[in-house]
């Protein structure tokens, strides 16, 4: 056991200020711990967001000394001597304490046109391992929206938020491009209303991904390619492979026999 | 007073697996949907589900069908089960899984190119579909998706006080208020359905979230539906019990299903020990047996670790309490010395990585610490099994909230498909009801008001207890009094203490704004939280036997006289602490068809 002090940003959209609790720590604890035992004891009305506390939901995001992190995943004994601050995300409006505005991430995926798979046949469609691995690379996201918190694009130029849809996002339309069922094409609309073309790949969104998803190397550039290739030249893009098998026609797919 | 207010054909109260897939269903229909949900969206308790979804797809063994996994259910049920809900659900599982692909969701694969099944305990077949151990975050985020691109009103952070009557008794719409800035908020239906998941946070060690508060349970109670086998709680064999911040966080059963062994400090394969005669014809007798099942189940039986829950979880607890077990109170869970690292970490990641991250334990090399840990109430709102209907007029209940399907244990797995099942059943069932036009009226405004001035009042009082005090205490003494292990004298304990935490949380004083206070929001959870326990425990009193998850150290059998019926509890909905009746409620009567089923496979 061990006391520490914990300097918390409490406020709302009008304004606020850190605060300092001076709390018990056990070993083993985890930033959302002494969280919530600030919540137990000294301040019941400390607002913060949790729900898995085994790093799963995404909910408890929030910038630990500067730095977003899971506050449900990051040891206490990880972090530096001395006074933790934990403020919340930058990028999102503030609603009280640590909990921000994220509804910019829903409106966004109420923009995502769906999968368009080939009707199914009775006994389930075929994909392979190997046609899925990438997609479910991109399946583990938990949409803690830290890459969104860290990407300047968003970050620094408010405006930005109508019109880019950031790299949660990027890999969302990566997992549908490259999905082995779908048919539908949304490379015009990522080049001209998602704002592909604004990311210059600084890799920060990768650097703070929970999950470890490579979004910049196996999502953005790859969609880059591929939605500059239709730009420019409407049948290139097909030669390129940004999957290990091209994807198929609505009909190929349906029937794909087994090997 | 007037407050904001919308206006719907179908309100779904949750946006887990059921509720979701209800809503999918009633749009579907052409039917107008609004869900609430207390979180925001993604973040209900199916996004942690791990191991799997049950469903006899026969992709890894083409031997399984719907009757064995029917057998399996009702089996692991200890036969309490609504026979109707686990004969649906073992027909319509596959189809519910297959649809899911439909909408984007990618299985691990067989080598032809199917949705691969693994292994999970009590299932005689490897049925579970599965994405690595996050299935649960699949499940979610496919169905939330689909959800979406149907332009579904979702209200997230809603957290429902209260369900609403017309002026004739029938289910009309609900009092809620908006966490974000804790203003009020009403929502008129034709047809409600809830789908508020489970009760677990109400035990000390849980692998619940804050969410799981059984607010759909306790609601539907005051609002005249039945509550049924509310004594069946699930503890589940492996949670974690090291470090004591994250005791209780699940392990999955995978761990098990892909090899993992289980040992007391003696380095000894216990489970061997504990095999009750009605496993034992299907149960490997010798580790070297169990071992080969792994690779080809007709070679050996299956392995004692794969057991039903109820099962592994007495087990460990018996080891534990006959001095056998590790520093920090548990048993051990070891893969490392059984499987290659390779392999772990490819099947188990976030495992791997839960363990790494917070115990500092690497599962490749080192064996867990795991203990049982309150996971599930199999208990729940009393539904008819084809339309999901409650006894309260127009209001329907899906998924973890919902009782009789799993009787008295449920099986790893059967929950994801159970949520689809019946998720999709519960949407159909609200669509004919509102179709057979008998439906609800204007909200009676006296109850809204009664809801609203409940909420408010712990802000009015000039002092009070601090409700995280109230909420740690009912914690504590449900741990220790109606927790794994039962006893009479324990359980009036219980009932004595329960009335007392009834008067402290009438006595909560809340500070700070109305704006996402969590004190607040915890103080409008206690009164369900108490009714459940209230629930719980009378039917934990009245059970003088022992089944499935509930197990009484003074009545250890099975007694088939408590096999005829479930204990169903109703009130007369006036006020939330109003007295709990309790009645026998006798099981539905099984087709000769189904009896031979189980009878067979003896
Ligand atoms: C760690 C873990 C692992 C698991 N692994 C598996 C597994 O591998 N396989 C399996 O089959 N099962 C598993 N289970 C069980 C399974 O996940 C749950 O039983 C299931 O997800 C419950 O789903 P649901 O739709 O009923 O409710 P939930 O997913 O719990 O959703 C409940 C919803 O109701 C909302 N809600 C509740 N109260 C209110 C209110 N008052 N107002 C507004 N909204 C409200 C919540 O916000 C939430 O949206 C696991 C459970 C846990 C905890
Ligand atoms: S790589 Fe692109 S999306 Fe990622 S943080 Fe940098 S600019 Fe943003
Ligand atoms: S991609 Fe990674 S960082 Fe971004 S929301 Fe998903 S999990 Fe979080
Ligand atoms: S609480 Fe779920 S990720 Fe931290």
């Amino acid at each position: 056991m061990a006391e520490v002090t914990m300097r918390v940003w409490r406020g709302d959209a009008n304004g606020g200020d850190f605060e300092s609790y001076s709390v018990t720590q056990n070993e083993g604890e985890v930033v959302l711990d002494v969280i919530h035992r600030i919540q137990a004891t000294d301040a019941p009305d400390l607002a913060c967001r949790w729900n898995c506390k085994a790093g799963k939901c995404g909910s408890c995001a929030a910038e630990i000394n500067g730095k977003p992190q899971l506050m449900c995943m990051t040891r206490m004994d990880t972090l530096p001597e001395g006074p933790v601050t934990v403020t919340p995300m930058k990028t999102f409006p503030i609603i009280r304490d640590l909990v921000t505005d994220v509804s910019f991430n829903f409106a966004q995926a109420e923009k995502v046109p769906a999968l368009l798979p080939p009707p199914m046949p009775e006994d389930g469609y075929r994909m392979y391992q190997e046609d899925v691995t990438r997609g479910q690379e991109f399946r583990k996201c938990i949409e803690c929206f830290m890459c969104q918190d860290v990407c300047h694009v968003i970050r620094d130029h408010e405006g930005n938020k109508q019109h880019y849809a950031g790299p949660r996002f990027f890999i969302r339309y990566a997992e549908l491009e490259m999905h082995p069922l779908d048919t539908n094409d949304r490379r015009d609309l990522i080049r001209e209303e998602m704002g592909l073309g604004y990311c210059n790949i600084t890799k920060c969104c990768t650097e703070v991904c929970p999950e470890h998803i490579k979004i910049t190397d196996n999502a953005i550039i790859p969609l880059k390619e591929r939605v500059v290739d239709a730009h420019y030249d409407p049948v290139a893009w097909l030669g390129r492979k940004i999957r290990r098998r091209t994807k198929r026609s609505a009909d190929d797919a349906a029937v794909q026999p087994a090997p | 007073m007037t407050y904001e207010h919308h206006d719907y054909d179908v309100l779904i109260i949750g946006a887990g697996g059921a509720g979701l897939r209800a809503a999918i269903e009633a749009k579907q229909r052409g039917l107008s949907v609004g869900i609430l949900t207390k979180s925001l969206l993604g973040k209900a308790h199916t996004v942690m589900a791990e191991g799997g979804m049950a469903a006899a797809m026969g992709n890894v063994y083409p031997e399984d069908n719907w009757m064995v996994h029917f057998r399996d259910t009702m089996r692991g049920g200890k036969y309490l089960n609504n026979y109707r809900m686990a004969e649906l659900h073992a027909k319509e599982s596959p189809a519910r899984v297959l649809e899911l692909e439909q909408w984007g969701a990618l299985f691990d694969r067989t080598k032809d190119g199917k949705i691969l099944q693994r292994d999970f305990g009590g299932h005689r077949y490897a049925r579970l579909a599965h994405v690595g151990d996050r299935t649960g975050l699949e499940l979610i985020r496919t169905l939330q998706q689909k959800v979406v691109s149907m332009g579904t009103d979702v209200f997230m952070e809603v957290k429902v006080l209260r369900l609403v009557h017309d002026a004739d008794g029938r289910v009309a719409g609900c009092v809620a208020y908006r966490r974000q800035t804790g203003e009020f908020i009403t929502f008129g239906a034709k047809a409600v359905i809830l789908a508020t998941g489970g009760a677990g946070k109400s035990w000390k060690f849980t692998s619940n979230s804050w969410e799981g508060t059984g607010d759909g349970h306790a609601m539907a109670l005051w609002a005249g539906a039945n509550l049924i086998d509310m004594e069946c709680i699930q503890f589940h064999p492996t949670g974690m019990v090291w470090p004591l911040s994250v005791r209780g966080l699940l392990v999955t059963e995978g761990v098990r299903g892909d090899g993992g062994v289980l040992r007391n400090s003696e380095g000894k394969r216990f489970m061997f020990d504990y095999v009750a005669p009605m496993f034992r014809a299907e149960t490997a007798e010798s580790e070297e047996e169990a071992d080969k099942w792994y690779y080809d189940h007709t070679a050996g039986r299956r392995p004692p670790e794969l057991l039903p829950r109820d099962e592994v979880a007495r087990a460990i607890n018996a080891e534990v309490k006959a001095g056998r077990g590790t520093p920090h109170g548990g048993v051990y869970l070891d893969i490392a010395t059984r499987r290659p690292a390779e392999f772990i970490r490819r099947r188990l990641p976030s495992m791997y990585h839960q363990f790494m991250e917070l115990a500092g334990v690497d599962i490749t090399t080192e064996a867990m610490e795991i203990g049982p840990t309150c996971h599930y109430i199999m208990g729940g709102v009393q539904v008819e099994a084809d339309t999901a209907a409650t006894a309260a007029r127009g209001l329907f209940a899906a998924g973890e909230v919902a009782g009789g399907m799993h009787g008295a244990n449920r099986l790893g797995g059967n929950s994801l498909s159970d949520l689809v099942v019946f998720g999709k059943r519960a949407g159909e069932g609200a669509a004919q009801y509102i179709a057979a036009g008998d439906v609800a009226g204007p909200m009676n405004a006296h109850q809204v008001e009664a809801a609203v001035a409940e909420a408010l009042a712990p802000f009015d009082r000039e002092a009070g207890e601090n409700p995280y005090d109230i909420q740690r205490d009912l914690q504590e003494m449900m741990q220790a009094n109606v927790g794994i292990i039962r006893t009479q004298s324990e359980l009036e304990d219980a009932a004595i203490q329960l009335d007392a935490f009834t008067e402290r949380v009438k006595n909560i004083k809340v500070k700070g704004p109305r704006a996402y206070n969590p004190g607040w929001n915890l103080a409008t959870d206690l009164p369900a939280m108490i009714t459940v326990c209230k629930a719980v425990t009378i039917g934990a009193t009245l059970r003088k036997e022992s089944r499935g998850g509930h197990t009484r150290e003074d009545y250890p059998g099975a007694d088939p006289e408590f096999a005829k019926f479930n204990f169903a509890h109703s009130t007369d909905g006036g006020n939330w602490d109003s007295d709990i009746v309790t009645k026998e409620s006798a099981l539905l009567a099984m087709p000769e068809e189904l009896k031979v089923l189980l009878e067979e496979a003896k």
